[in-house]
């Protein structure tokens, strides 16, 4: 059965994974396990240049080309509004006029727990700005509601914390979010392995965003292939619509016809 | 002249932003940069002088999630 594509504010997409570029070990592996994700969306963190660095350096943005893939700038590292705004303005500028971003604003340092005020104040402002914004929440369904009626274009909140791999932890608040969202819904952060990307679609989520499942595994390309499969069996087992669930056995086989009865 | 470069102090003898792109040898690649915390298009950067004490980030992508 042919899917529907994924439409993200203006733009549309036929891969469902998006992957992040962080924490692998070099800019070969960046690029192998990327293009073995299948993912169109490829999100980047935005630092200081390395000043005296060797000007021949590999570039990031080489490997992923903005011409290849939807960059999807992030504001990671960002705890107050106004540090969120000035990263997406800076990441504006960097691609060429290119507005659509990932909005994280992060509590505290043990958790990256979104900072739900900051994130709804930078929201504001960018989308008032012209940003598509694609914004990183938490499972709270009144708080993915106000950030759609905001004009946001996707809400993407935590399976479980960033980083953890501990899986979806709340599949409940997350088909709630689903239920009542317009917009796509993608699980950012907390897929641990490929069945975890596999639940969240199977929720009916729209798509799954993940770095650290991919790059900290021990073999980062196969794990993305893997991811890719899994995000693809999880939308088919999604539309194919699960059997429903029963307390007790019912057999598979013909129940009549027996010979040993 | 001295800046802030980055958040590093530093002394400059140029005296727009496109002759310390230039300097810094990052002129035809992808950054962007700030003038304190004002984002300066690459369009304006000839146009743009240096004045003591300015705050300058310069910015380009790496990897994340």
């Amino acid at each position: 059965m042919e899917d529907t594509p994924l439409i993200i504010g203006s733009r549309r997409f036929n891969s469902r994974l998006l992957v992040g570029t962080g924490k692998y070990k070099d800019l070969t592996e960046t690029d192998l396990a990327i293009q073995a994700s299948g993912a169109e969306i490829v999100t980047v963190a935005i630092r200081r240049v390395n000043i005296g660095q060797h000007p021949d350096q590999p570039n990031l943005l080489s490997v992923v080309p903005p011409e290849k893939y939807t960059i999807l700038p992030n504001t990671a590292g960002c705890f107050d509004a106004n540090s969120a705004v000035r990263t997406c303005m800076l990441a504006r500028e960097l691609l060429d006029g290119h507005n659509l971003v990932k909005l994280e604003v992060l509590g505290d340092e043990k958790t990256l727990y979104p900072n739900i005020t900051e994130t709804l104040k930078a929201a504001r402002t960018l989308i008032d700005d012209g940003f598509e914004i694609m914004v990183y929440t938490s499972d709270d369904p009144i708080v993915a509601q106000e950030l759609e009626s905001m004009g946001c274009v996707a809400i993407m909140p935590l399976g479980s914390l960033i980083g953890s791999g501990l899986g979806i932890l709340n599949p409940h608040t997350i088909s709630i979010i689903k239920e009542n969202a317009k917009v796509p819904v993608l699980v950012d952060a907390g897929v641990g392995t490929a069945s975890d990307a596999a639940i969240a679609m199977e929720l009916g989520c729209d798509g799954v965003l993940m770095n650290t499942a991919i790059a900290a595994a021990q073999n980062p390309v196969l794990m993305a292939s893997a991811m890719k499969k899994a995000v693809e069996a999880g939308r088919e087992a999604f539309l194919a619509g699960r059997m429903p669930r029963k307390r007790m056995a019912n057999a598979s086989s013909p129940e009549t016809g027996y010979f040993f009865k | 002249m001295h800046i802030y470069l980055n958040g590093e102090s530093k002394d400059t003898s140029c005296t727009n932003l496109l002759a310390l792109i230039q300097e810094l040898e990052l002129e035809g690649k992808r950054f962007a940069v700030e003038k304190n915390e004002m984002i300066i298009s690459k369009s304006k950067l000839a146009q743009t002088p240096i004045c003591a004490e300015d705050q300058i980030e310069i910015i380009h992508a790496v990897g994340g999630g």
